[in-house]
């Protein structure tokens, strides 16, 4: 075991699955300076031939790893903002996402996309905040989001070697994070979530960079009597099913924690899940703490009020395991 | 580039005969419900398909467009397993995922129709940066037509294409509509190709009803790429006969003349091109109408006589590795 940070957890990951794989190369806007540390290094040791800075032109690279992937490689692609997303949906979803499918299952598309410092990073406003992970799942995209340091080099290997489209959303919140990470070569498989801590009263289900903000607030309502059980999921689609319905069977309590929209969110997924599959064990509705329907703002107490708090979890729990309505 | 052979001169035609009849027989069996929904038919423009897919080699990719069954056609598309898939068959490319929009086919390069305007241009501009990677003289085509010359796209992959010197040919097909809106109302320029130097690549325009002129471009612009020249931008001038798709009649809408429809078609190149075939001694071109109606025939037939898919099969390939759960089932 060695302590690293998460960004260089994934940066390790990265440049062991390039010395593993010739196919891998590397696509996105300013990835040879890398402005935030992840490709650092990359050329000096993979020359030029492997990683590609792009214009400002994200349909079309998206669409190129697309093409190339198709054609025998495994890019991974880097998105600078999440918003990027939106301006290249059409080849993200319509091409890379569909085009197995809709030929039939012929050929793979191993494309690796990551968002090097995903969600709300504080007074950026409204285009440069979002978490658009729904977006993905609801186009059946595989999308993972790590949260540990040993998940974020092991989920980003697993994705890497993924033969399908994979979304890796890092938080930004967690970037300089630091933690253990294994020795050797080891990947983190997609489809496990991790019981970040265990409880008996409740569940909370939180997502990505909310899972620290779930772990103290499990503390405090440790002192007040309340044992919450928090999963990670990380692997967001596929969704460990089992582990989450596992634990509301055995809490009959869920509080889902999620940094999305609530319209249409995760975590409206996440309640129809239990609704249909754990019914008979919930004790109390299942209840949402999630992001506003608005954009996120740019002013402090305006954004604080938008986004996803400690303290409305903490209200939501208590309520929970009081069975009143929060 | 050299001479072309007898056989070459042959086979111009049988692709192109192969392609204006597969589509007289798609329209039959759409009208007759046979195929369902609607397709776009490539009569008026076999020539360009045709010159520019007798110009490639089989390891080559292209990448098509909503108006796909010439392209696919001209770069070796089995007719029985396209036919097959219009008729939403299992026996279809697709296993009856895609229909008349998608058909692809990997192993002959064919990346796929698509029913997005313009998103094959940056596909095919990965599937070139591939060969190049790996160290093979391999070219893609991007077929698109003047409706997608202003898509964002297309242009953005003009500039990947020539910034990293990719083996791309832009194959744009001018046939003068998106549609129902002239190209003339949609660019201010008189010639597509002019834009292409702005790109830093060159812009040629040929007579796209002319089978030779488009595959002497073709191969002109392929030859550059495969030595390392980088991309071209073809623009051919051509035509369609018939609606934009084969609903259009019921649409009863109306953007352009008779008389300019019948002046095109006097230029058909299904009659000029076997007209000069006979007159040079070259070939008997009704031997060849005769063994190409016996494999439309026999696609047909192959089509109808296939099975469709089970309806389970709709959750089948959607993702190369499999998960429980993946697709969610009871929904
Ligand atoms: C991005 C996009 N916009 C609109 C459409 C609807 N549409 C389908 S074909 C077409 C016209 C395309 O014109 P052109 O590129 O000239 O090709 P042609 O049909 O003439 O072969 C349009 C607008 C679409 N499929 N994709
Ligand atoms: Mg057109």
């Amino acid at each position: 075991m060695r302590e690293m940070r998460y960004l260089e957890a994934m940066r390790e990951g990265l440049f062991e699955e390039m010395r593993r794989d010739p196919s891998i190369i590397v696509i996105g806007e300013d990835v040879r300076h890398s402005l935030r540390g992840l490709t650092k290094g990359i050329i000096s040791e993979f020359g030029p031939a492997r990683i590609y800075d792009t214009p400002i032109s994200e349909a079309a690279f998206t669409g190129l790893a697309t093409g190339a992937a198709l054609a025998g490689m495994r890019p991974v692609v880097e998105y600078q903002i999440n918003a990027l997303l939106f301006v290249a949906f059409d080849q993200l979803v319509d091409q890379a996402q569909k085009l197995r499918y809709m030929m039939g299952g012929q050929g793979t598309i191993p494309v690796t996309y990551v968002i090097t410092a995903s969600g709300a990073r504080r007074a950026l406003a409204g285009q440069h905040s979002d978490h658009l992970y729904p977006l993905m799942l609801h186009m059946g995209m595989k999308t993972v989001m790590p949260t540990t340091v040993e998940d974020a080099k092991g989920l980003f290997k697993a994705a890497i070697r993924e033969d399908d489209p994979v979304m890796v959303f890092s938080p930004a919140a967690l970037l300089a994070t630091k933690g253990p990470v294994p020795d050797g070569d080891y990947i983190t498989p997609l489809g496990r979530a991790r019981v970040a801590r265990e409880g008996t009263d409740l569940t909370i289900v939180a997502v990505g960079p909310l899972v620290p903000e779930a772990l103290a607030a499990a503390e405090t309502l440790a002192a007040e009597g309340i044992s919450a059980e928090v999963i990670d999921p990380r692997s967001l689609l596929p969704l460990d099913t089992g582990t989450l319905l596992g634990s509301a069977r055995k809490t009959g309590r869920v509080v889902l924690f999620d940094d999305s929209n609530r319209t249409c969110g995760f975590a409206a997924e996440l309640a129809a899940l239990f609704a249909d599959q754990a019914w008979e064990a919930l004790r109390a509705p299942v209840r949402r703490i999630t992001r506003a329907d608005v954009p996120v703002p740019f002013s402090g107490p305006l954004e604080s009020y938008v986004l996803p708090s400690r303290e409305r979890l903490l209200d939501a729990c208590r309520a929970c395991r009081a069975g009143v309505r929060a | 580039m050299g001479e072309l052979t007898q056989d070459q001169f042959v086979g111009f035609y049988r692709t192109m005969r192969t392609i204006r009849r597969f589509e007289q027989r798609v329209v039959e069996l759409v009208n007759r419900n046979d195929i369902p929904g609607a397709a776009h038919e490539y009569v008026g423009e076999e020539a360009v398909a045709t010159g520019v897919c007798h110009a490639l080699r089989p390891d080559d990719v292209i990448t098509s467009t909503h108006r796909g069954h010439g392209h696919i056609l001209a770069k070796g598309g089995d007719p029985r397993r396209m036919m097959a898939e219009l008729m939403g068959k299992s026996t279809g490319y697709n296993r009856g995922r895609g229909g008349s929009m998608h058909i692809a086919d990997l192993e002959l390069g064919i990346f796929g129709a698509n029913g997005i305007v313009g998103a094959g241009a940056p596909i095919a501009c990965g599937a070139a940066m591939a060969a190049k990677l790996k160290g093979r003289d391999g070219v893609a085509v991007s077929f698109f037509g003047d409706g997608a010359t202003n898509q964002g796209v297309l242009l953005e992959a003009l500039n990947l294409a020539a910034i990293w010197k990719l083996p791309v040919v832009f194959v744009c097909e001018n046939n003068g509509y998106a549609i129902s809106a002239s190209i003339r109302e949609m660019s201010p320029l008189q010639r597509l190709a002019d834009r292409a130097p702005a790109f830093g690549m060159p812009g040629d325009s040929v007579d796209g009803m002319d089978v030779l002129a488009v595959h002497e471009g073709a191969s002109r612009v392929v030859a550059r790429a495969r030595a390392g020249g980088g991309p071209s931008f073809l623009e051919c001038l051509t035509y369609r006969f018939v609606g934009h798709f084969t609903a259009e009649k019921a649409l009863g809408i109306k953007y352009r003349s008779d008389e300019e429809i019948e002046e095109w078609r006097q230029r058909d190149p299904l009659v000029t091109y076997p007209a000069w075939l006979r007159e040079r001694g070259i070939c008997d071109p009704a031997r060849v109408d005769a063994e190409v109606e016996a494999v439309l025939e026999e696609a047909v037939a192959f089509a109808r006589q296939s099975p469709l898919p089970a309806p389970e099969e709709a959750l089948d390939g959607m993702y190369a590795t499999t998960y429980p759960g993946l697709p969610a089932r009871g929904w």
